[in-house]
């Protein structure tokens, strides 16, 4: 080696050195705490960057405003009909939004690098996606609990009561569990987090308009009606109301689940592929 | 391949296509455990690639590699018990605060709750961190986010430790603490990979060096090895007297080799020298009456060594070897 000077050992390097030399290795965790650990780091981002979930909760609540006021008599006849209509359709709407934001979140930690220092960790390989799923799923109740209070708020007086609304609520998100996979490819495929949020968001946003979340596919001609019927937005949505209702639609519901289990069988696997091997 | 020192890397043949691009193309490295060896090589060189591959982050296509004795492939979960990775290669969560990042990786590495916070108290202290520890790193400065981001990788301490281009970007007190650390590690026992642009660097801190540059190891040695390999150094001196600039040009010449007249009215350097020819030369000098100011003879700069191994210069160097003279002399 050259002659290089060396600062003589200062209080900072004894400490780095008594940091270095005190480690006795813990023994390694099981799968599900790691993915619970994951799970609390998606939670610290909830509290850390809260603007993040008002992107996704104020949208829905506008057009709730917005619609209710705006065309809720017009079509529906009266505003309070159409809040009764269209809420449980607007619940499916928000909360289906927040999904966008977990493929862009895994964008974001492999653009920026994190995802490279859990993957070179000893632990359970598919921890950190099922952990930030965990995470995620808070956003949902989050975002869908928002959208039903604003609506009781308004006026919304389910016939289905709290029951209702909390199967109702449940349902979305299970259903959401399934469509997030969808996008976190996107996630694992796209190269910046708002090219996962742009691509996004133009897949979701027609889908939720050309459904019966706004309007009664009735009043729809013919080739666009029978698009919205099979739409499985609109299906989710049939489902949520029928539970808000009071009056369990089995076959909407039984659909739904079968979207959202279908969904994750064929995106889970992939992202996990492409999450071990990019 | 047995060899008597116990080898914290060893690949032979590693090789990695992106599409058509050969972006590793046969990596031979035997790295020597409880050493800082440095691998060297301009962007786009392969290096990262290879240090992917060896941290089991990426597959190799060719070729295999064992890291402390453990195959990178069949025994991959092995491998990352005993590697930790920092840099560019793998960066702590900006949306974090300090101290979450590392509670995060303690709980992962298997602490429980009490005890992960208190293996972040103890290295928020140790790193100089302690302050920031309940700000998001993304508000940290740069060097704080380096020292955050190499106390992420010893909170289990790592057997081989990749340090991916530790200091770019860094103010020369950060840089410092920065190598002062990676030092300390070795001293614990820790093997250091440290994968640089910048020569200085591996020049201040490696043991050995491997030089990279289109996907495959073109040379490998000490720092001085490498310098000696492309020949002799430069014997720089100083007149009192400018006015005997062409006399002493002259015997140089005569005794040492070529002559650069330099900016300097009263400097001049002869290259080619060895230490015998060079005491020589100013044995001679001062023989004639040629009164001297000041001479030294320094060594090739590995800026040197890498143009004459690549035939380019290496990126991201300021100024040839001005930093590294200094230390010398």
């Amino acid at each position: 080696m050259t002659a290089t000077t060396r600062a003589p050992d200062s209080a900072d390097t004894a400490a780095v050195r008594r940091a270095i030399s005190s480690t006795p290795r813990p023994p390694r965790p099981g799968p599900l705490s790691a993915a619970l650990t994951f799970g609390w780091r998606g939670m610290l981002k909830v509290k850390h960057v809260p603007e993040q979930l008002l992107d996704v909760t104020v949208t829905p609540v506008m057009f709730l405003l917005m619609f209710t006021y705006l065309f809720g008599g017009a079509i529906a006849g009266s505003t309070s009909a159409y809040l009764d209509y269209t809420l449980p359709g607007l619940l499916v709407m928000s909360v289906l939004f927040t999904t966008v934001y977990s493929g862009v979140s895994l964008n974001t930690d492999l653009t920026k690098g994190v995802v490279d220092r859990f993957r070179s960790l000893p632990i359970w390989r598919p921890a950190p996606l099922l952990g930030s799923l965990l995470g995620d799923s808070v956003r949902y109740v989050i975002a869908g609990t928002v959208i039903i209070v604003v609506g009781v708020a308004l006026g919304f007086r389910p016939d289905g009561g709290f029951v209702g609304a909390v199967a109702a609520l449940a349902l979305v998100v299970a259903f959401s569990f399934g469509l997030s996979w969808v996008f976190s490819v996107l996630g694992m495929l796209m190269r910046s987090p708002n090219a996962v949020m742009n691509a996004g968001f133009m897949a979701i946003f027609p889908l939720t308009f050309l459904s019966n979340v706004f309007v009664d596919p009735a009043t729809l001609p013919g080739p666009l009606e029978a698009f919205v019927d099979v739409n499985p937005i609109s299906i989710l949505a049939t489902a949520s109301r029928s539970l808000m209702a009071g009056a369990p639609d089995g076959m909407a519901i039984g659909v739904s689940l079968a979207v959202a289990t279908a969904l994750a069988a064929v995106f889970l696997p992939l992202t996990t592929r492409l999450y071990r091997s990019r | 391949m047995t060899t008597h020192i116990p080898l914290a890397i060893d690949a032979s043949g590693l090789g990695k296509s992106f599409g058509e691009t050969r972006a590793v193309a046969g990596v031979d490295l035997a790295v020597p455990e409880g050493a800082i060896y440095g691998v060297l090589g301009p962007n786009g060189a392969g290096k990262t690639t290879t240090i992917r591959m060896l941290a089991t982050l990426i597959p190799p296509d060719a070729g295999s590699a064992r890291v402390m004795g453990h195959d990178i492939v069949s025994e991959a979960d092995t491998v990352r018990e005993l590697v930790s990775l920092t840099g560019q290669l793998a960066s702590v969560d900006e949306e974090l605060t300090g101290r979450e990042n590392l509670v995060l990786l303690g709980r992962l590495l298997g602490y429980s709750r009490a005890g992960a916070r208190d293996r972040a108290d103890e290295l928020l202290d140790a790193f100089d961190i302690a302050d920031a520890a309940g700000r998001l790193v993304k508000h940290y400065s740069g060097g704080m986010r380096r020292r955050l981001d190499i106390a992420a990788s010893i909170v289990v301490t790592p057997r081989l430790m990749f340090l991916d281009e530790p200091t770019t970007g860094l103010d020369p007190r950060s840089r410092n603490q920065v190598w002062e650390i990676a030092r300390a590690l070795v001293a614990e026992g820790t093997t250091i990979l440290l994968c640089t642009q910048y020569l200085e660097e591996a020049d201040q801190l490696a043991d050995g060096i491997a030089v990279i540059d289109r996907g495959r190891v073109i040379a490998e040695g000490t720092p001085r090895d490498l310098k000696a390999s492309i020949g002799t150094g430069a014997l720089h001196v100083r007149l009192l007297d400018p006015g005997r600039r062409a006399e002493a040009a002259q015997m140089l010449e005569r005794t040492v080799g070529p002559v650069v007249l330099e900016q300097d009215p009263a400097a001049l350097s002869a290259t080619g020298a060895d230490a015998d020819r060079a005491a020589f030369a100013v044995a001679e000098l001062s023989r004639a009456g040629v009164p001297l100011a000041h001479f030294s003879l320094q060594q090739p700069s590995l800026d040197e060594v890498f143009l004459a191994l690549t035939g380019h210069a290496a990126q991201a160097t300021s100024a040839p070897s001005d930093t590294l003279q200094e230390n010398l002399s």
